[in-house]
């Protein structure tokens, strides 16, 4: 059972030039992005900047209006709605299913109001009374491990994994069955990331939450994602359960960001080595595949022919026209 | 192995005013950069790493001051210079500045101005120190860009610093910091901001040239990854003090620090088992100005002992040598 | 998080305390705080500051020059003023005030003067200083009097509330157009925005001394006191409101991308509740920053209006036009106090400008 589908996504940012603002140019930031997340499995999206593991975390959240494609988020009873054409105003009530736990524990909560009623507001606005409003808070705190004086609280008096707590208890305050994290411990210390991947971890077994991973770091996702979807200029090149995108990668761009990954052990550090080149300009991709410029195994045929995403093992899908000729190597 | 250092950090302690009242950013902090070699400065937030590297350069913002220790250019040379002495502003340490030590910074915008091309930008560099004349200048700006890996160097010197990728800033970045010749460089968090295929592409450049130039290379970062890659030595630092000071591979394989260990155990691995959950450390990182008493990190210590490590701190690290700075370390000695 | 009291205080602090706190650093903006409240203290109570009829005008008693109270004699305490005998000196025509040391006249707190209503309601005719009985002509002059024989002081307390007023009401009138069109333009974006954004420019393209000179001299002679008064703050804010547009635009553009607005989106706030929850707070105190930087603008537009005799015209009194009657050097010269008007101009401007400096830096506790 997927509680969302996502079929042929795309969003475009349109280039403007001269008096006349016309277009000149898009910006495709996501092209025909197709994956889907079963219920209570976590599905990481991950890339490299520009790569639009963002863009389609935010078109998904309806935060940006996708340009093509369907979203479809399915109830428990199985009846399912596509939200990619609807208007605000008939999202509104949708929006409690997928919740957002942002990257930014600063940015992403109102300074100027109280911790429980940052908290509390979803409930205030889905119309849940005073009385259950505070009950609920008394559950939410004690589930992402704050302690109750934080209630009375600002934002100001806490810490950034503090932060990211409180920002976890306002997702799911709604009780949400999709959690969108969009990189949530890349801008906190590593000793409080761990922290708050393990409550990750933990709440997921708790609430049987489904989730959305977004992360540049493979090193987290290992630990929190059941399967993997690897990103590079706007589209999904590999998807695999996790254990095997580690071990048995199957697109050599997927091995190039496991290589590069710095390892922590000075043993390793021929292990490390990088792809030569730059990230393709999404404006400008190269023809064929994306990543050709800077593959070493690219044949004339990926120069020319977009691959697409076929499957090459049970769960594991790859677009590389060469995916099953090559042995490509993963980590442990 | 080289044992001499060219700079060597001699218990220095860093003091801000605030609006709350002194903080102290650093405290008895002792570093060696020798030559050829990689000193890693490890830490999190607030610990005091950039500050260190500030501090040596005499860049420190205006509230901030060296209220302790020295910082040796040459140490037990005729010509041993003590640059916490010297006058930010004066000539001899401008000289220092890019000419004896460059600085790599975290976002090589911050090092570029917009306005001009990165050749103008790089020649003005090379003639600051050791002017060899324009067309020369312009001769080693390119051969510069061409050994930090930037394609097609003799046009990209007119290009400005908007059009390049953040990768190829980084790289105009490490040319600027080795335009003066410097021997040694210090590098603050010089991949944070990049992604982890650049990221792995600019470590390889800046061990390259690191070696090819035996320069003394302090690499700030707060990734143990980096630091595993990269660094010979290590210092790691929790707010503001050095709590532990070890070779590369002593530091991974025989932490003496829990600080150390508890760091190195709440890394994520690539080869975890499904839904593993990592080691932690309690808390978070204090305040600057709510330091606690005695050793810094007693309050997240899972080894602490009480009445002991809360009193006062353990004595630092001595200069030069390899050690932790933890009561229990000094007990078993 | 197991601070002191003192951090479990902070912890719990509002953006009021947290701006507060701040804003008692800024020493200069604080003192101007202070220097402020008591201009619009004199506003209030200006007619009972006031010590003589400010429109009363007597020939025998022009250009007196400033007396001081004479707080002791041969009897001890005993506060008074002396009466002036004037004798016209047949060279220069001026006229010589000459204290009379026979006629003392005792000054006394809450002394009887001329009527007015206190806060417009309440008919009294107490005023904080005075002479104990008051006379037809002499007096307490402490700024000297014009060429009328108008005591400068009272003028000058009762044109504080005139210039004082003007430029609240003119910032109140700018202020509702800025938001109102600051908030659309920036709300909206679009065509909207782009309208406004060139009507913006266009009035502050205009040279504002030409375009005042012009809508003032359209103005009916025929009109009362009241009407112009009200014709000149509509003038001034009718150009004053592009600044504040501008400040409110430039904060709705910015919040509107901010985490914490989609966060309330992404819960299914509505637009309304997450306008006044959440991006109104966040740019309430830019507002005032931004008004206390316009208010003495504002002043200045009045006075110089005035001053230029294309404002407020007499009998309405004014800092303008009092300044109006120093204007002339021969006069100056003869009757140097008349520039004492220009005080108060100063010192208002300035601690303005100190306290909205202040303000905007404390405005943004958690920038």
């Amino acid at each position: 059972m997927n509680v969302l589908e996502v079929e042929g996504l795309s969003k475009h940012y349109p280039i403007h030039a001269g008096f006349l603002r016309r277009e000149v140019g898009r910006v495709r930031a996501a092209e025909d992005v197709n994956f889907a997340i079963r219920r209570g499995e976590t599905l990481a999206l991950v890339g490299e900047s520009g790569c639009g593991k963002t863009t389609v975390a935010r078109c998904i959240l309806r935060a940006q209006q996708p340009t093509a494609g369907a979203i479809r988020f399915s109830y428990e009873d199985g009846q399912s709605v596509d939200l990619a054409p609807l208007s605000r105003r008939q999202l509104r009530p949708l929006r409690k299913h997928i919740q957002l736990i942002f990257q930014d524990p600063y940015a992403s909560l109102n300074p100027r109001m109280m911790v429980g009623d940052i908290i509390t507001e979803p409930l205030l606005i889905a119309g849940v009374d005073p009385v259950e409003r505070q009950a609920r808070l008394l559950e939410l705190l004690d589930l992402v491990g704050l302690p109750l004086a934080a209630r009375t609280r600002f934002p100001h008096a806490f810490s950034g994994g503090q932060r990211q707590r409180i920002g976890i208890a306002r997702a799911l305050a709604l009780q949400p069955k999709l959690i969108v994290a969009d990189e949530p411990v890349s801008a906190l210390d590593v000793s409080v990331q761990a922290q708050i991947i393990n409550l990750l971890l933990d709440l997921q077994d708790r609430l049987k939450l489904s989730m959305l991973f977004v992360a540049h770091d493979l090193g987290v996702v290992r630990h929190v994602s059941d399967r993997v979807a690897v990103m590079y200029v706007g589209r999904i090149v590999e998807v695999a359960p996790t254990a095997a995108l580690y071990t048995t990668p199957k697109h050599p761009y997927t091995t190039a960001l496991l290589a590069a990954v710095p390892k922590a052990d000075p043993a390793l550090r021929d292990a490390t080595f990088a792809p030569p080149g730059e990230v393709a300009d999404p404006a400008n991709p190269p023809p064929g595949c994306a990543f050709h410029p800077r593959c070493p195994f690219a044949v004339d045929r990926c120069r020319v022919e977009r691959p697409s995403l076929t499957e090459t093992a049970p769960g594991h899908l790859s677009a590389c026209h060469r995916a099953a000729e090559l042995t490509l190597t993963g980590v442990g | 192995m080289v044992e001499f250092s060219l700079l060597s950090v001699r218990e220095l302690a860093v003091e801000f005013r605030a609006d709350t009242g002194t903080v102290r950013a650093l405290d008895s902090v002792s570093l060696d950069l020798r030559p050829g070699r990689v000193l890693g400065v490890v830490g999190e937030s607030g610990c005091g790493k950039s500050v260190t590297a500030r501090a040596i350069l005499r860049i420190l913002d205006r509230n901030g001051s060296i209220v302790a220790g020295r910082v040796l250019l040459d140490p037990d040379t005729p010509a041993e210079t003590d640059l916490s002495q010297l006058d930010p502003e004066s000539q001899r340490m401008r000289g220092v500045r890019g000419a004896r030590v460059g600085l790599i910074f975290q976002e090589p915008m911050s090092a570029l101005s917009m306005q001009y091309t990165i050749g103008n930008q790089l020649i003005e560099a090379i003639r600051a120190h050791n002017d060899p004349g324009k067309a020369a200048a312009r001769e080693k700006a390119i051969a510069l860009l061409g050994d930090a890996g930037i394609p097609r160097p003799e046009t990209r010197i007119d290009a400005y610093p908007f059009q390049l990728s953040g990768g190829l800033r980084q790289r105009v970045g490490i040319a600027l910091a080795l335009a003066g010749d410097p021997d040694i460089l210090i590098a603050d968090e010089p991949t944070t901001a990049l992604d982890v295929t650049t990221q792995a592409q600019i470590l390889t450049l800046l061990r390259r040239l690191q070696q090819e130039k035996n320069i003394a290379l302090m690499l700030i970062t707060h990734d143990m990854g980096v630091i595993a890659q990269m660094a010979d030595d290590v210092a790691v630092m929790y707010l503001g003090r050095v709590v532990e000071y070890a070779p590369v591979g002593e530091l991974f394989h025989a932490p003496r620090h829990p600080y150390t260990r508890a760091l190195l155990r709440s890394v994520p691995d690539l080869r975890a088992t499904p839904r593993q959950r990592l080691a932690t450390i309690g808390g978070a990182v204090p305040q600057p100005n709510a330091r606690p008493t005695g050793c810094p990190f007693h309050p997240r210590c899972p080894e602490v002992i009480p009445g002991r490590c809360d009193a006062a701190p353990p004595a630092p690290i001595p200069p030069g040598a390899a050690g932790a700075s933890c009561f229990r370390l000094e007990d078993a000695a | 998080m197991s601070g002191s009291l003192a951090d479990e205080r902070l912890a719990q602090a509002g953006q009021l305390r947290l701006t507060w706190i701040r804003f008692k650093r800024h020493k200069l903006a604080f003192i101007s705080l202070f220097v402020i409240v008591l201009f619009y203290l004199v506003a209030i109570f200006a007619d009972t500051l006031a010590i003589n009829d400010p429109h009363a005008t007597d020939a025998r008693r022009s250009y007196i020059p400033p007396q001081s109270i004479v707080w002791f004699d041969d009897t001890g305490f005993n506060p008074h003023v002396s009466g002036l005998t004037g004798k016209r000196d047949m060279k220069t025509f001026k006229i010589a005030y000459v204290p009379d040391p026979n006629r003392k006249l005792k000054v006394v707190l809450f002394a009887h003067g001329y009527s007015y209503n206190l806060f417009g309601l309440i008919p009294t005719d107490i005023h904080l200083i005075g002479l104990q009985t008051p006379q037809p002509i002499d007096g307490i002059f402490f700024l000297g009097t014009d060429q009328l024989g108008r005591d400068l002081f009272s003028r000058m307390m009762v044109a504080t509330r005139i210039s004082l007023s003007i430029g609240l009401v003119s910032v109140g009138l700018s202020l509702t157009l800025g938001i109102l069109l600051g908030g659309v333009s920036g709300l909206y974006g679009g065509i909207v925005d782009t309208v406004i954004q060139r009507i913006i420019e266009v009035i502050r393209s205009i040279p504002t001394i030409p375009l005042w000179m012009g809508v003032a001299a359209a103005l009916p002679n025929t009109w009362s006191v009241v009407q112009i008064y009200f014709a000149i703050t509509l003038i001034i804010s009718l150009i004053g409101w592009t600044e504040l547009a501008r400040v409110v635009r430039g904060r709705f553009l910015a919040l509107r991308e901010e985490d914490f607005v989609i966060a309330a989106e992404l819960v299914g706030a509505s637009q309304l509740r997450i306008i006044l929850r959440h991006m109104l707070p966040s740019f309430l105190s830019h507002i005032i920053a931004a008004v206390s930087l316009a208010l003495p603008a504002m002043i200045i537009s009045e006075t110089s209006l005035s001053f230029l005799g294309l404002g407020l015209r007499p009998p309405a009194i004014s800092w303008g036009i009092l300044l109006q009657d120093a204007q002339n050097v021969q006069v100056l010269s003869g009757a140097p106090w008349l520039l004492c008007a220009a005080i108060p101009v100063v010192l208002v401007i300035l601690a303005f400008n100190f306290l909205g400096d202040g303000l905007r830096d404390a405005a943004d506790p958690y920038g």
